[in-house]
């Protein structure tokens, strides 16, 4: 990084605090993949100029996976801890990375104590264009290219978020074209629910390759993902039909950087 | 005098044997654990006016959401000429409401159009299931009973409809005979074209319009006795199951409190938890659901709208959403039977998990909300699997070994992946 990531704990020594948390999860701190997006994230806070700051090591998993399977006791066990950190800093606002993070935290934390301002980042991306922040100039031309958008159920379907990451993409002066499922009956990734951590039950195959072969219905240069998870689901259906060169996987965040050359 | 008289008997026996059935299902609903779902009235109502009455969800589909449009206002706007034989039946009376004239007219007319309708969209939903055998309408669970039902619905619908029609063709004939007790009345737009179909003396048109008449009538009351029993007990159930539907967002879980109170006290040494009775976490037969989940249960019409949507059924793995909803369904009821024949205490032994659905099923779940997003009448598929879920993980340590896994992580490294938490923020030192 061209610059040094804030953390929280650094921000109270000096005595400051951020107009916002950008809480990264564990697929945007561990996955390699997902911490590509977890950098872009910062270089367009970082451009903007909006104060922020991340939890660094004292962030934790939210919980949801736990949640997902089953496990009441794990997530509770999760949350509560987070929100002792969260409201130890007195947080406001946040923004995740991940769909997953964001719903866990902006419905399920509220009911045990942790009530903040939450977004995702691709609407943070849709405010910073709305306010004319964010302008896609001065980097890579998305111009004509062909761009599919996956939504995530977590965001789309969970919490009714499908514009945001649309808006992000239509600035591109791209062309973009809808999936056969899309929006609020758009296809998982087949990673939710805790899926991700374990192997699939029998079938006749699995469902990433199904919703991979239905993007490649839309002959696109560029799938767009807005979650981690979808992110690793989809690059792998795309290695498995052996379309790397072809296709790129790009998260909203990414891609946003990328266009205004950060 | 003898008719009115039969009538009388057969309506009230009628309506006392719906009755005793409708008490007993709701009895078996309260079996259900407590929910509050009484907030927020206004927004509830207006669910309910848009999802129910307005079919809003229901557009997904154009062509059978056309088609059942017809036959839902059919069912609406008819229930005022049964309110006509009703009268007509109790007090001997002919087209009682014949006094309103050309409303009358209107009135019959229309009537007249939507049986016409409501007969061709059953025919076509007849074709969609038996010849052109859609794939929304098989599946494993889709064998016996609920493929028949679905058929003695459409049918009795299609023969209700035909004798309400031939009913008029014979009454209107019979007022072009000037037949005494029939009065001049009604317009006859549909059933005109079967005057020729019908005798032309006067006592065997008697004979037909009678005979369509109690047919109509009778079928009606036996249709209303055999909803308890049927999947197309959503007629009813469809307003009170969109009005107490969840409102939050799709993705929000319920936290559970009975939890919370322990990881308090985990946390916090010195927190004093409420007293709360013991309970199992989660849910191993239907008694541990939700209320909610129960009437969600009794108000599947078995569509297929959440399984032919849901990633996992889609790719051919186990999990039928629309199978979870008639397990529960087919589960609650064999426990009500079990109360009614050997009261309250019995255990048969039997629970909605394993001896209903599978672990395998539950396991298959990606959670995407498809199957509730997709339900016409706002069930939740996805809170019973949770459920389930919940009892195999917390009740009994019975997840999957990656799941335990993952979860292991989760406590030890804060993270679902093993890897150390001190190496959380190296993403930051890269370029």
């Amino acid at each position: 990084m061209e610059f040094k990531v804030p953390t929280m704990a650094e921000l109270m020594a000096a005595g400051e605090e951020p107009e916002i948390l950008f809480w990264v999860g564990c697929a945007g701190s561990y996955d390699e993949r997902a911490q590509k997006i977890t950098r872009d994230i910062c270089k367009i806070l970082h451009h903007v100029g909006i104060k922020y700051a991340v939890l660094g090591t004292e962030e934790s998993c939210t919980g949801d996976p736990a949640k997902r399977a089953g496990n009441e006791f794990l997530f509770q066990m999760q949350a509560m801890t987070n929100i002792e950190v969260l409201n130890a800093y007195n947080i406001k606002k946040i923004v995740t990375g991940c769909p997953h993070c964001f719903n866990t935290i902006k419905n399920e934390y509220p009911g045990l104590g942790g009530t903040y301002e939450v977004i995702h980042h691709t609407q943070l991306i849709q405010d910073l264009i709305n306010e004319g922040k964010l302008k896609a100039e001065g980097g890579e031309s998305f111009k004509g290219k062909k761009i599919t958008y996956h939504d995530p159920c977590y965001l789309g379907r969970g919490n009714g978020i499908y514009e945001a990451p649309r808006k992000a993409l239509e600035i591109l002066d791209a062309q973009l074209v809808e999936m056969k499922r899309c929006k609020s009956n758009g296809l998982c990734c087949g990673a939710g629910g805790a899926q991700m951590f374990k192997e699939p039950e029998k079938g006749n195959k699995d469902i990433n390759v199904e919703r991979i072969e239905e993007a490649l219905q839309t002959n696109p240069q560029v799938i767009a993902a807005g979650c981690p998870f979808c992110m690793t689901m989809l690059s792998d259906g795309i290695k498995l039909k052996d379309k790397e060169q072809e296709v790129k996987v790009m998260d909203i965040a990414e891609i946003t950087a990328r266009a205004n050359g950060l | 005098m003898v008719a009115q008289i039969l009538f009388l008997v057969l309506t009230l026996a009628a309506i006392a044997l719906f009755t005793v059935n409708l008490r007993k299902i709701i009895r078996n609903i309260r079996l259900g654990k407590p929910v509050d779902r009484h907030d927020q009235p206004q927004k509830r109502l207006m669910t309910m006016l848009r999802v129910a009455f307005g079919q809003s969800k229901m557009v997904v589909r154009p062509i059978p959401a056309f088609l059942h449009f017809f036959v839902y206002i059919g069912f609406v706007i008819i229930n005022i000429e049964v309110l006509e034989i009703m009268i007509d039946g109790l007090f001997g009376t002919h087209r009682i409401f014949n006094g309103l004239g050309g409303l009358y007219n209107f009135l019959i007319g229309s009537f007249e159009i939507l049986a016409f309708t409501v007969w061709v969209s059953c025919a076509i939903f007849l074709i969609r299931r038996n010849i052109l055998k859609l794939k929304r309408f098989s599946g494993v669970e889709m064998k016996s009973w609920p493929k028949s039902d679905a058929n003695y619905i459409l049918i009795t619908e299609i023969l209700l409809m035909s004798a309400f029609l031939f009913m008029n063709a014979a009454d209107a004939k019979l007022q072009l005979l000037g037949a005494s007790h029939y009065v001049n009345a009604g317009a006859f737009p549909v059933s005109q074209y079967l005057i020729n179909l019908l005798p032309s003396s006067e006592s065997a048109l008697l004979i037909v319009e009678r005979s369509c008449w109690w047919f109509h009538i009778i079928g009606i009351l036996a249709f209303l006795n055999y909803l308890p029993y049927s999947k197309h007990f959503h007629i009813l159930f469809a307003f009170p199951n969109t009005y107490f539907s969840n409102l939050e967002p799709k993705g929000e879980f319920t936290n559970m409190a009975s939890v919370t109170n322990e990881v308090k006290a985990m946390l916090d040494p010195s927190f004093v938890p409420a007293e709360t009775e013991p309970g199992k976490f989660g849910a191993k037969d239907v008694t541990d659901l939700s209320w909610v989940n129960l009437m969600n249960a009794y108000t599947c019409t078995e569509c297929g709208r959440c399984t032919s949507v849901c990633p996992a059924n889609i790719t051919g793995k186990l999990l039928s959403p629309r199978k979870i909803m008639m397990d529960t369904r087919d589960r609650i009821t064999e426990v009500g039977q079990n109360i009614d024949k050997h009261g309250a205490e019995h255990q048969d032994g039997k629970s909605l998990l394993d001896d209903y659905i599978s672990r395998e099923e539950i396991w298959a779940c990606t959670s995407c909300n498809a199957c509730v997003e997709a339900c016409p009448v706002n069930i939740d598929p996805l809170q019973i699997i949770m459920e389930l879920r919940r009892f195999a993980v917390m009740e009994e340590s019975q997840a999957p070994g990656s799941i335990n896994a993952m979860m292991g992580n989760i406590e030890n490294n804060q993270a679902p992946w093993k890897y150390s938490p001190a190496d959380r923020f190296n993403w930051a030192q890269e370029s």
